[in-house]
């Protein structure tokens, strides 16, 4: 190959510049290296760390809620859960099915499951179950060796020692919704274990309940799984919300008033306590904060008794008769007298249409004192008419009727005190003289909220603006007085007093058992349904005849002592029919429990006894209509003859 | 006695090996099983060990091949190339047959592929074609056309696999030869510009995933988790190395498995991350060195197809390292190309070991003016 220098040379000159790009790009490769390692060293080395150190969160200890005496009513019981990673699970299904031999799974559960694994970023866990027991908690244990993704945990639960006597007061808690989530922004509402406060006291004090969540620091891999854990910030937890509630208090009214569809307040009067707040049939609050299984929802919503209402705040009743003592002090601020008298002849004649007094032949010449312990609807037609609508409308809302008070609950439906601008606004109409008559009984537009009858209550028993409220603090408030004359609102007090003690009193039954306490108070019927022209007919003429849920609510509403009023009270019994029958027994003996306890538990024992005893005889009636229709049943099918419409009863006996 | 046996035929033949290189050559590899060692988390399995054995293996080839005399190579250039051109059809066949991508050549003993062995195959082919073309008709119709067939062959069907890189590789390796071989500047520069223009249009030639490679490249943060995730991953490993690396297996991006193919094609970055900038420009300098000494070595042979035929190894063993840090830094696509020596695998090891056995031949025959 000689005499090639020509190429030779050429094949150097290009050689040679390969070798130069050579070099130039391996410096351009340094230089790039660099570039990433030095210059932009800090923002890929905190990159690294946040692919590294994964922040995982613990759930903070909800505080807890307990009553004056520091006795709970809402804490935090261990309890055992389980999660599951879907990214490090594979296969779902299987991963469930597992899962499920140790752990029952309905279908509800694993339709949800699915969907949260859908929609969980990938790093997320999704809850599995609740409160899954110590047995399980090991069993699952033992599957973690060969399956990703499984969390057994210890948590805590919400715990209620009380349940349903205090679901309405306390509330529940459960994991917050895809809603608050997008309003907080905070990746602690994604931790399944995480609950937030939905109903009560639980909601309404959440923040205070709520504490700081912890943080576990851990080092994850690409896929997620827990490398090692680096470490932990432990949970703040909540802080303990205190009430003015008396937790004996209030569970015992909870067992006296047993099924029926009842509210009880109880205030102190000298501090506005809450002593009581107690609305049933209530639900269970430990089952509400587990899960509310779809099922027992419903039954709650369908059920006439509202278990799901709090009726103490959001049940609005027409006062009725309880209402008088409000056209009383409302008379007494206009300059009535409480000795100016009325002539009760039963009836009572405006512009040539009539109203009647509850009693057909009159109660004769009535004052103040005796209206109200005789319930006179003459006497009270007469004296709100003399000093008119706005009067009484102005007392009711200074006595508490249509306010909502500072409370730590969620809901109060504050009810409707009637005045002319309010029906001008409202029906475009003028106020008349009815709707004078009718409000100076406590009925027509009027309504109220058991509260807010308590606080009326105890408003006119001390002569001050009480103002009620549920968590305690030190110092005795200051009630600014009533501009009424200490006098003249003795005479009302003593009119309620008539009313319990007085002979021929209306609610004689609410006199209490204990030597040296005198209850002064007043009963109520709301109508809930006029019994019809037809009705009557076809013999209809009491309550009692009545189905269930058209039947009066009995009211009742007390203080005690008279001497010196210490405790106010209203108590509702929806469709209890008679105030005096029904809500009258219960108010006496919560009251008899703050002065006497034994002697409230033997009257709740005799209660109890009763209850059983009209149970049994139901039962065996109706095991008795069984037995007859069976019999009937067996008897039915001879030969001839259409079947009986019915059973005669007692015809066949086995 | 002593200097009677080291002047004997074979250790003279021993000595005369470039041993320097040699060793720089074997700090690589040994690097290599420090790294790999490290990326699977503190273990000789399953990578260090198989590489360090693949490693040897593959030297004492190489230094097998350094005895094999020139017109051997001469000889075999064009059967090789259409041996191995025939297994890369064959590959295709079965590919087609199968259904779906196919690289691998079953033999029962070896899996074989074709297109990592096509990388040297082409450069021996047209080292060949060059040495025997005679002087001025390098820039003739006559002179072109067959070179360029044997590009186009073997880059078309790699591109059909598909494989993206070793084509571009192939590509590369033949148009080396090619520049080297005499052919005039404005062959070059011509179809240079046409490509260029035409680059919209072969954009639209390439497969789905290619193509979302090569726009997730020009902007991976536009889809951190999901296709652009190895860049970003990559360049976060490299980053957070910093100047002296995060220490020896404390890499976290590599143990936690953030940066994906950490022990394959991304092995630089693994690098990187436990033994910083220094480490890297270490491994590059080494590089640096073996291939300035291939270039050297095509100025002291005297022979046209030796000539060609080291810078054009040379060139290929560049090819890899640039493509392959350029992917890695975030300078180019993803486009599977190891890292020389470094990368676990053994295709592209036995590639490399090749073209070093034949470096080493053509260093011990380069005074040699006939083949």
């Amino acid at each position: 190959m000689a005499g090639d220098g020509e190429s030779r040379l050429l094949f150097d000159r290009r050689a040679f510049f390969l070798g130069g790009v050579q070099v130039v790009a391996g410096a351009a490769l340094i230089g790039r290296m660099a570039q990433l390692s030095i210059a932009e060293a800090d923002r890929y080395t905190t990159a690294a760390e946040d692919n590294r150190v994964a922040l995982h969160l613990i759930p903070p200890r909800r505080g807890w809620i307990v009553d004056a005496t520091g006795a709970a009513l809402a804490t935090n019981r261990p309890a055992y859960a389980v999660e599951l990673t879907p990214s490090l699970v594979g296969d779902l299904e299987a991963a469930l099915e597992r899962i499920g031999a140790i752990v029952p799974l309905d279908d509800a559960d694993r339709a949800r499951i699915r969907e949260a694994a859908r929609e969980a970023p990938p790093s997320a866990s999704v809850a599995i179950a609740d409160d899954i027991g110590w047995d399980a908690y090991a069993a699952l244990n033992l599957e973690l060796a060969d399956m990703d993704g499984l969390q057994p945990l210890k948590t805590y639960v919400r715990h209620y020692p009380d349940g349903p006597a205090f679901g309405h007061l306390v509330g529940y808690v459960g994991p917050p919704t895809a809603e608050q989530y997008r309003k907080a922004r905070d990746p602690l509402y994604l931790l399944p274990g995480f609950r937030v406060g939905k109903d009560g006291v639980e909601r309404a004090q959440e923040d205070s309940l709520r504490g700081k969540p912890g943080a576990r620091r851990v080092e994850v891999n690409a896929r997620g799984r827990i490398v090692q854990e680096l470490d932990t910030r432990p949970d703040v937890p909540g802080g303990t919300v205190q009430l003015t509630i008396d937790r004996g208090l209030q569970a015992y009214a909870a067992a006296r008033v047993g099924t029926e569809s009842v509210s009880a307040v109880v205030i102190d009067c000298l501090t506005g306590d809450i002593k009581c707040l107690l609305s049933m049939p209530a639900f269970d609050p430990n089952v509400f904060s587990n899960r509310i299984p779809s099922k027992l929802w419903k039954e709650l919503q369908d059920d006439e008794a509202k278990p799901l209402l709090n009726k103490t705040l959001q049940g609005l009743y027409v006062p009725g008769s309880t209402f008088k003592m409000v056209t009383a002090l409302a008379a007494l601020s206009e300059g009535v007298l409480p000795t100016d008298t009325v002539f009760c002849s039963g009836r009572y004649t405006v512009g040539g249409n009539t109203w009647h007094c509850h009693r057909r032949s009159g109660h004769g010449t009535v004052a103040m004192r005796s209206g109200i312990a005789k319930s006179c609807n003459v006497f009270f037609y007469a004296t709100a008419r003399r000093i008119g609508a706005q009067a009484v409308a102005d007392m009711a809302r200074k006595l508490g009727l249509e306010a909502k008070f500072d409370l730590p609950m969620p809901i109060q439906r504050k009810g409707l005190v009637p005045d002319p601008a309010w029906k001008k606004d409202r029906y475009g109409q003028a106020w008349s003289v009815a709707d004078t008559l009718n409000m100076a009984i406590g009925q027509g537009y009027l309504i109220a909220n058991p509260l807010q009858l308590a606080v009326m209550t105890a408003r006119i028993a001390t002569g001050r603006l009480v103002e009620p409220r549920m968590k305690p603090s030190e110092t005795l408030p200051l009630f600014e007085p009533l501009a009424i004359p200490p006098a003249y609102l003795e005479e009302v007090r003593q009119g309620m007093n008539d009313v319990v003690n007085g002979p021929g009193g209306t609610a004689r039954g609410a006199r209490l058992p204990v030597e040296g306490i005198t209850v002064a108070g007043k009963t109520g019927t709301a109508q809930v349904r006029r019994i019809t022209a037809a009705e009557r007919r076809r013999g209809v003429r009491s309550n009692a005849s009545l189905p269930w849920k058209f039947r009066d609510h009995a009211l009742f509403v007390a203080f005690a002592p008279v001497e010196a009023p210490r405790y106010a009270i209203s108590v509702i019994v929806e469709h209890g029919s008679s105030g005096s029958q029904a809500a009258a027994p219960i108010a006496r003996d919560l009251l008899t429990w703050i002065y006497d306890r034994e002697k409230a538990e033997a009257a709740l024992a005799r209660v109890l006894e009763t209850r059983e005893q009209a149970r049994r005889a139901r039962a065996a009636a109706q095991a008795r209509a069984e037995a007859a229709a069976q019999a009937a049943a067996q008897a039915g099918p001879t030969p001839a003859g259409p079947p009986p419409p019915e059973a005669a009863p007692g015809s066949v006996q086995p | 006695m002593m200097m009677g046996l080291l002047n004997a035929r074979w250790p003279q033949r021993i000595l005369q090996l470039p041993w320097r290189i040699i060793f720089l050559v074997s700090a690589i590899g040994a690097f290599a099983v420090v790294v790999l060692y490290s990326a699977a988390g503190g273990s000789m399995t399953p990578w260090a060990l198989n590489h360090a054995i693949r490693f040897s293996l593959s030297l004492g080839l190489a230094m097998a091949l350094s005895q094999v005399p020139m017109r051997v190579w001469l000889g075999i250039a064009y059967p090789a190339y259409a041996a191995i051109l025939a297994a890369l059809i064959a590959t295709e066949l079965l590919g087609a047959v199968s259904g779906g991508s196919q690289r691998w050549l079953d033999l029962g003993v070896i899996r074989l592929q074709p297109s990592e062995l096509m990388k040297i195959a082409i450069v021996l082919a047209l080292a060949r074609f060059y040495h025997f073309l005679p002087r001025g008709y390098s820039g003739t119709l006559a002179g072109i056309w067959p070179p360029l067939l044997m590009i186009a062959l073997p880059v078309g069907f790699v591109l059909l696999q598909p494989d993206l890189g070793t084509s571009l590789m192939i590509l590369a390796g033949g148009l080396t030869i090619m520049f080297l071989g005499g052919l005039p500047l404005r062959w070059f520069l011509i179809p240079g510009a046409i490509g260029l223009a035409a680059l919209p249009f072969l954009y639209n030639l390439l497969e789905d995933y290619q193509k979302r490679r090569v726009a997730i490249f020009l902007d991976p943060e536009a889809d951190p988790l999901g296709a652009g995730y190895h860049i970003t991953q990559s360049k976060i490993a490299i980053g957070s190395g910093g100047i002296s690396g995060k220490g020896f297996l404390q890499g976290s991006q590599s143990h936690l498995q953030y940066l994906p193919e950490q022990q394959t094609d991304f092995v630089f970055a693994t690098m990187a991350e436990e033994w910083g900038l220094a480490g890297g420009v270490g491994l590059l300098l080494c590089y640096g060195i073996f291939l300035n000494w291939g270039i050297r070595l095509s100025f002291q042979t005297q022979t046209v197809f030796g000539r060609l035929l080291a810078a054009g190894l040379s060139m290929t063993i560049f090819f890899y390292v640039l493509i392959n840090t350029m992917m890695v830094m975030g300078l180019a696509p993803v486009v599977g190309i190891p890292f020389p020596l470094v990368s676990y695998g053994g295709s592209a090891m036995l590639t490399v070991m090749i073209a070093f056995g034949m470096l080493m031949s053509i260093y011990r025959q380069r005074e040699l003016r006939h083949i």
